[in-house]
């Protein structure tokens, strides 16, 4: 899997595939360096630091327990902005990836509770849906030449519409009940709701799919063909069609992925809380975009790491649950999140700078 | 991913890419009329234009990204149309245009595969092969005479002769037995400029067929073996290398008649012995006055 190091001093590279060839003028760039300049390095000191803060300041935040509850909430968050992430890099937003996570409950909700569908095909039609708005959002970005900014907002507010104004119209109210016990609900859950406990500390579905999600997606966006044409179209899509990139494709299925993300995120939600709101993950897109940044990828596109994103989840789940753990009003979470957003683009700004014009 | 040498089953001497009477119209207007020239193996086809000229419908024509209708085009020989770049690709003609196709925060090697990256395995472990990528992108610059210390910097850090230079040898790797290079140098400083000229020399070495377009005719002679100008979308010759001198062609490109008319509106509004319209007047080839 390693290299036997070339000089001493000079850790193993960082990917097995480097290459075995050593210029002389390459010694002083140790591994060190080399780590700093990753995108997500940054996300991955601050969530050092945050640990490590909380950790010290508080009794309940270091323990099984404790961890177990901030790596959940992290986890569906964290799917999402490893999602959002990558459609980043690719060089477009998804204002409706919140909204998607409930909507895609609230569709399995209402098919099994009020008309009595089997959970795993309500699940199905739930998925296509989501899979079909996603690709939706694409095809009227790609053809209108329309900012994804404006087009997904759209999508959010008619989501948002559908979520209120329809289910309350079928169901006469805005949450789903009653839902655990339904004919396909017990076998599907193992899927969403299953755990694995070590002592004290559980780690949920969400946490796996997450972690999952999290290796797929850096696999794709490093060691694959189409991770290369993300980074292409969203750093230079003129140039990406002119040698062959298909660029259509390419981001269609970004926006097909963030949106099957928020299907699973919403069905991890539904079956952990056998409920669902009408109400639900609207907000939360801004979460992700957030967590996306603070995981270096840069708005403008074409630079940035899904590992990042899910490290930002991370610190989001971490600030999320410390805040309560020091006492302090749990709003403060804003103004922490507002902090980190604008330390995170700076720092983003200068590292692709670096990446850019340093030689 | 051919042999990027293949042109040497060619017969020496024999036309890659020839044009006879080559012209295009678009509606009324003439872009391109009655131009001639030939691409051989390991020659260097300067065309030499000012701006409006003639010259971008010319690498279009060439690029397969118009059709003519005027004249022929033959490839190998045989008379042919390209309804596609693609096709002209197909063919072995590549154009490397102005802004490169690259991706500036991507790093050398993933620019050099883009859009027809190299993989290993099937199925959902279909990846990349990095370690080939890497090392092809690092010996085929080597092979164009580009050292570069590291594959994995992004190909932004790198000078603008440099990125032309990956371009080249992208094309040339991929297959292209005739390069278009649109206006390479036209962005650079002179030292730029001079490791540009020293890879399309580079090129030829290689047995590439090379069409230069460039306004430039300083850049254009040294490495030159044809030289096609045009004017107002005509041609005003097709010369080989011992047909024309370095001033000859200077004079045609400025127009000899142009300048020494702009010497004399400059030494009216300036004065006789102003050195700007007695310089111009020198380059125009008349003697002082």
């Amino acid at each position: 899997m390693t290299q036997v190091p070339a000089t001493p001093g000079q850790a193993p590279d960082r990917m097995p595939e480097q290459s075995p060839q050593t210029d002389e003028r390459l010694s002083s760039t140790g591994t060190v360096a080399r780590l700093l300049k990753r995108p997500e390095m940054g996300a991955v000191l601050a969530a050092i630091v945050v640990l490590v803060f909380f950790s010290v300041t508080t009794d309940a935040f270091f323990t099984a327990s404790g961890a177990s509850t901030w790596i959940e909430q992290s986890s569906t968050i964290g799917i999402m902005a490893v999602a959002v992430a990558l459609l980043m890099i690719g060089g477009e937003f998804d204002l409706s990836a919140g909204v998607m996570t409930g909507f895609s409950a609230l569709t399995v909700g209402v098919l099994t509770t009020h008309w009595g569908w089997n959970a795993w095909l309500a699940i199905v039609v739930s998925l296509l849906l989501c899979a079909g708005i996603g690709a939706l959002n694409g095809f009227l970005v790609l053809k209108t030449g329309l900012p994804s900014f404006i087009v997904t907002l759209a999508t959010f507010f008619v989501l948002q519409g559908i979520d209120l104004a329809l289910v309350k119209l079928v169901i006469g109210q805005v949450s789903i009940q009653g839902f655990n016990g339904l004919p396909g609900q017990r076998s599907a859950s193992w899927l969403f709701t299953s755990y694995v406990s070590i002592g004290n500390l559980t780690l949920w579905s969400s946490f796996w799919w997450w972690l999952a999600v999290t290796v797929v997606a850096t696999f794709i966006l490093l060691r694959t063909s189409v991770g290369n044409w993300i980074f292409a179209v969203g750093g230079a899509v003129t140039s990406a069609g002119q040698v062959g990139v298909p660029v259509f494709r390419t981001k269609i299925a970004l926006f097909m992925g963030t949106a099957i993300c928020g299907w699973l995120v919403g069905m991890l939600n539904l079956f952990r809380y056998n409920t669902a709101q009408s109400s639900d993950g609207v907000g939360l897109e801004f979460i992700f975009i957030i967590c996306a940044v603070v995981g270096g990828c840069v708005m403008t596109g074409g630079y940035g790491s899904a590992v990042g994103a899910a490290f930002g989840a991370l610190i989001y789940g971490m600030v999320n649950q410390g805040i309560p753990y020091e006492g302090w009003d749990s709003n403060w979470l804003y103004a922490f999140l507002g902090v980190m957003l604008l330390a995170a683009v700076l720092l983003n700004n200068w590292m692709k700078n670096r990446a850019e014009n340093a030689t | 991913m051919s042999d990027s040498v293949s042109t040497s089953d060619n017969v020496a001497g024999e036309p890659l890419v020839e044009v006879r009477h080559i012209g295009k119209r678009y509606g009324n207007i003439i872009a391109l009329h009655d131009v001639s020239t030939a691409v051989r193996a390991g020659e260097v086809t300067c065309v030499l234009g000012d701006n409006g000229a003639g010259k971008s419908t010319f690498i279009k024509i060439l690029a397969g990204a118009h059709d003519y209708t005027e004249g022929e085009l033959l490839v190998d020989g045989k008379p042919t149309h390209f309804a596609s770049p693609r096709q002209a690709l197909d063919a072995g003609i590549a154009t490397v245009y102005q802004d490169l196709a690259v991706v500036p925060l991507m790093p050398v090697w993933r620019n050099f595969f883009l859009g027809s990256e190299a993989t290993k395995g099937v199925g959902p472990v279909k990846r990349l092969d990095v370690k080939f990528m890497k090392e092809t992108t690092k010996a085929e610059l080597a092979a164009m005479g580009i050292d570069l210390r590291d594959v994995d910097q992004a190909i932004g850090t790198l000078s603008g002769g440099e990125r032309q230079c990956v371009a080249i040898a992208r094309a040339v790797y991929f297959g292209a037995r005739v390069l278009i290079l649109d206006e390479p140098t036209a962005a650079l400083g002179v030292k730029q400029s001079g490791v540009v000229l020293r890879y399309i020399a580079k090129a030829r070495e290689r047995g590439l067929g090379v069409v230069f377009i460039t306004h430039n005719p300083h850049h254009a002679h040294p490495v030159g073996d044809r030289f096609v100008l045009l004017r107002r979308g005509r041609s005003m010759g097709d010369f080989g290398k011992d047909e024309v001198s370095l001033a000859e062609l200077t004079d045609m490109m400025a127009g000899g008649a142009e300048l020494e008319s702009l010497a004399h509106e400059l030494s009216q509004t300036m004065g006789d012995d102003s050195q700007v319209a007695s310089s111009l007047r020198a380059s125009a080839g008349k003697p002082p006055r």
